[in-house]
């Protein structure tokens, strides 16, 4: 019988679950039930009894669903465009889509306080232009402005998924269809639509599970008047210090994600779509170039705005001073003011930034790089079991793991809170699992036999390994990392937590800035988003460079 | 794999800088307190010449978010000393048990009225009246009379005028909640705020945003009524540019429209520093830090001879009848009533 070593690969991935993961997850269910000690569950029962709970849940829901049909209505088009014609450029365009949903959400609401903002750019101009006296457009504060944050950062996905499977839809369906008679809406709602529809939901999931636990947008952008049950997890805790009510909201909140997810699992294994797959590019055959040219123009442009703009704002007002254009900003970030809001001097928080996601991507590479071996070699009912397993932490809101952490691991028998590596270790928690989701394809894409034969024509194992596996290995760690570093670097809801406020994260400071009135303080907000901005885009725009080319099509 | 090395140099550095200020020693202690706290420059500095250590200054949000941090991290301290807490969350961070006692030999100075801890835990630092500040100009250029007091606010007149603090976040927001409960009852409250929501208050999550960010005194603010202290008006006359002898904006003290607040600082449990924090209490209640105070905080010293500087002698002023609720209603209370405020107001 063959010794099966690979399964000790898992068992340290599974420890470091344990600890950080299972362990900080039944602390809030003890702190629920038992908040006392004994078993007392009127916690539980206010929340489920109480008409504002309700309506907690009920606005999380709705919020959602109208962000997702939002996002819909908005990228489906560009969608279609990006599935049927190929143009120049289109992969860099779609590229550059990504980084949206990459962006930390502190960074995204920045940018939109910068567009949209009482003080952002489009008010500042009007109130200029028209000689105003107060701000035109007054949407900070309400849900309008984090539902068009949502949509930002979502519309990649919708675009991804649906115009990956459309391109590869075979055309002969539609094209017999139409020879038949047919008019290219019958076409489209009898054939395209019904095709599509799979993935069309499966994107409208996702970007619900998304917007379900959004936290950051929801926090800065929202006021204090909404409050989705993240947010409210973070009030309960931080602000009203009703630590029993937040364990409350984080278990039901623990509830809907895994059941939220658990539909996706299943509907991505059913029409085998992925965000991390793209689609071959159409070829443009069926279109008229002047409707194709017209018709991407558009898109483009429409990209542009609403994707751009707030991106651009956001640059833009950082380097606008009350004396003109200047770098007042950036260098304010160096300084270390006695009267300032953080602890440290700013430029300490982006040190602590880089320092923590540095020791996350480590931790991630390594418990992803553990985690993929096994699950790729590993065939039995131990994978299929395991697989879901490695994957809860994707599914768990940041909010919820890092409270967990800071009612767990502050006493002992695990007494971190003063380690200066704790938020990196839940920094590596949310990560690793999309590092085992990048390296996983590319492990179970070398075929077995090709070991085999190495072996038996005499190379030694660890020649197999540096011959055959680490080239396409080393790719696929490659992009694992840049995502484990950027998710770190812009980490915020478990950090809010976590961290000491000693050592500051960017995003914390960005937060900080933000909510304190001040021209200083806003600009800073915006020049140390700029540089999160750029940190994290270029990590991606990299990834996109070093991609294998493919055929071209 | 390519990475330039010196990205792994400044990565490698940001790491030994990292564990290095981790480091624990006696050139530095570490006071806890909300973003309103201010000293000058000179004061922190003569701290270090008579101690030789240096104080950092740790702000961690509103009163209350500070107060929580501190509290959730009891078992281990962020800081040595913490400043802030008042007697609308006194109760919590007594029951919560995060302070040690210490008998200040300077609390002799003190009027007794201000020591509420009797355990010696808290030790008082300043106090002042939360009541509603308005713009005087304003009112005047719109031939508007101004606010009386709290009935006024929920007139159709003062529609969209007001802005208030949460309580949940901030103190004064709390200490004004606590006056609309002192001046119209358990039974009344709710049915007050229901109206201001009605008449367009706006909710500010901390007295910063309130006062420099929505007052109409603030650059892009708009509304001329705001919850802040009674000597607000002094600090607005020692900051305005030009000279005037009369303050641009009034404090409302008719009775039933203040609220006493008195600050506190205490030695955090578990401090790795006792002697260093005790220093620093003392200093806190010493002569130099206390004269400090009025110009920084726009608060009245505890210590009572203290002088005060002349521009608020002329423009602070006192509520002759603040609002008074017992330690042990607050506590038995503050919880339901920020909840219940939150549902009436927020939501």
């Amino acid at each position: 019988m063959i010794s099966r070593w690979y399964f000790w690969l898992v068992v340290p991935v599974l420890l470091f679950m344990g600890m950080f993961y299972f362990y900080p997850l039944i602390s809030i269910f003890f702190l629920s039930f038992m908040p006392e000690g004994s078993l007392d569950a009127s916690r539980v029962y206010k929340l489920v009894n109480n008409s504002y709970y309700a309506g907690v849940f009920w606005f999380t829901t709705w919020q959602a669903a109208l962000s997702t049909l939002l996002t819909l209505i908005v990228a489906l088009p560009s969608a279609y465009v990006f599935a049927r014609y190929a143009f120049k450029g289109k992969a860099l365009i779609q590229n550059l889509t990504t980084i949206p949903f990459v962006l930390p959400t502190v960074v995204t609401a920045a940018g939109f306080q910068a567009l949209l903002g009482p003080r952002g750019l489009v008010n500042n101009g009007l109130m200029h232009l028209f000689q105003l006296e107060r701000p035109v457009i007054d949407i900070d504060q309400t849900v309008w402005f984090f539902l068009l944050a949502h949509v930002f950062y979502n519309y990649t996905v919708v675009l991804r998924i649906v115009s990956g499977f459309w391109s590869r839809l075979p055309e002969n369906l539609t094209d017999s269809a139409q020879l038949l008679g047919a008019s290219r809406c019958q076409v489209f709602m009898t054939i395209t639509l019904p095709l599509l529809l799979p993935s069309i939901l499966a994107a409208a999931l996702l970007v619900f599970v998304f917007c379900f636990t959004s936290f950051g947008v929801v926090l800065i952008l929202g006021g204090p008047r909404y409050a989705t049950v993240e947010v409210e997890i973070y009030r309960q805790a931080l602000h009203l210090f009703n630590l029993p009510m937040a364990s409350a909201l984080a278990l039901i909140q623990i509830g809907f994600t895994f059941g939220l997810m658990a539909i996706y699992t299943r509907l991505e294994k059913k029409v085998s779509i992925s965000m991390m797959l793209q689609g071959k590019h159409g070829d443009g055959r069926s279109a008229q170039k002047k409707q194709k040219c017209f018709w991407v123009t558009v898109t483009v442009l429409w990209m542009a705005l609403l994707l751009g703009a707030p991106l651009f704002a956001l640059f833009l007002q950082s380097i606008i001073t009350e004396d003109g254009l200047g770098l007042l900003y950036y260098r304010g970030l160096l300084e270390n003011r006695t009267d300032s809001i953080l602890y440290v001097a700013p430029i300490t928080a982006i040190a602590n930034s880089l320092l923590f996601a540095l020791v996350a991507t480590l931790i991630a590479l390594t418990l992803g790089w553990l985690s993929a071996a096994f699950l790729a070699r590993s065939k039995g009912k131990a994978s299929t079991m395991l697989d879901p397993v490695l994957m809860l932490p994707l599914s768990t809101s940041a909010i919820t793991l890092g409270f967990g952490f800071v009612i767990a691991l502050d006493e002992p028998p695990l007494n971190l809170r003063s380690s200066l590596l704790l938020p990196a270790i839940a920094h590596a928690m949310v990560a690793f699992p999309f590092v085992i989701r990048s390296i996983l394809p590319a492990l179970r894409s070398i075929p077995q036999n090709l070991r085999e034969a190495a072996a038996i024509l005499g190379a030694s194992p660890f020649r197999v390994w540096t011959t055959i596996e680490w080239p396409i290995l080393r790719r696929a760690l490659l992009v694992g990392a840049v995502f484990a570093f950027a998710i770190s670097m812009g980490e915020f809801g478990a950090t809010v937590f976590v961290v000491r406020p000693q050592t500051p994260t960017m995003p914390l400071a960005i937060y900080r800035y933000l909510t304190h009135p001040g021209a200083l303080n806003y600009g800073q907000a915006m020049a140390m988003s700029t540089v999160l901005m750029v940190t994290t885009a270029a990590g991606f725009l990299f990834l996109e460079k070093i991609k294998p080319r493919r055929g071209r099509c | 794999m390519w990475i330039p090395k010196s990205l792994v140099f400044m990565l490698l550095m940001a790491a030994l800088a990292g564990v290095a200020s981790a480091k624990d020693d006696t050139s530095y202690i570490t006071l806890m307190t909300h973003d309103s706290f201010a000293v000058s420059q000179t004061v922190l500095d003569s701290f270090k010449k008579h101690t030789g250590a240096e104080i950092k200054i740790l702000k961690s949000g509103d009163a209350g978010a500070a107060l929580n941090q501190a509290i959730l991290s009891r078992k281990n301290p962020l800081a040595d000393v913490f400043f802030g807490v008042d007697n609308t969350f006194m109760s919590r961070a007594l029951s919560a048990d995060i302070f040690v006692p210490y008998i200040s030999p300077l609390l002799a100075d003190i009027p007794d009225s201000l020591k509420l801890d009797l355990t010696y835990r808290l030790l008082p630092i300043d106090y002042g009246d939360v009541c509603l500040n308005y713009d005087i100009d304003w009112f005047s250029q719109k031939g508007l009379a101004p606010p009386k007091g709290l009935a006024d606010l929920i007139k159709p007149d003062f529609k969209g005028l007001t802005v208030v603090q949460n309580p949940a976040t901030s103190s004064p927001g709390l200490a004004f909640l606590f006056t609309t409960i002192g001046t119209y009852g358990q039974e009344g409250y709710r049915d007050y705020w229901e109206r201001l929501r009605q008449n367009d208050v706006y909710i500010a999550s901390g007295w910063s945003e309130a006062y420099y960010g929505k007052f109409s005194r603030a650059k892009g603010g708009t509304r001329p009524i705001v919850v802040s202290y009674a000597t607000s008006p002094a600090a607005e006359v020692y900051y305005s540019e030009k000279k005037r002898g009369a303050a641009p904006t009034a404090a409302i003290l008719s009775r039933g429209s203040a609220f006493r607040q008195i600050e506190f600082a205490g030695i955090l449990r578990g401090t790795r520093k006792p002697e260093l924090a005790r220093m620093l209490i003392d200093f806190m209640l010493s002569p130099a830090f206390q004269k400090d105070i009025p110009l920084h905080m726009w608060v009245f010293p505890v210590r009572s001879q203290a002088a005060l500087p002349e521009v608020f002698r002329e423009h602070a002023h006192k509520a002759q009848a603040p609002v008074m609720l017992p330690a042990s209603v607050i506590e038995a209370g503050r919880d339901d009533w920020i909840e219940s405020w939150t549902e009436v107001v927020l939501r």
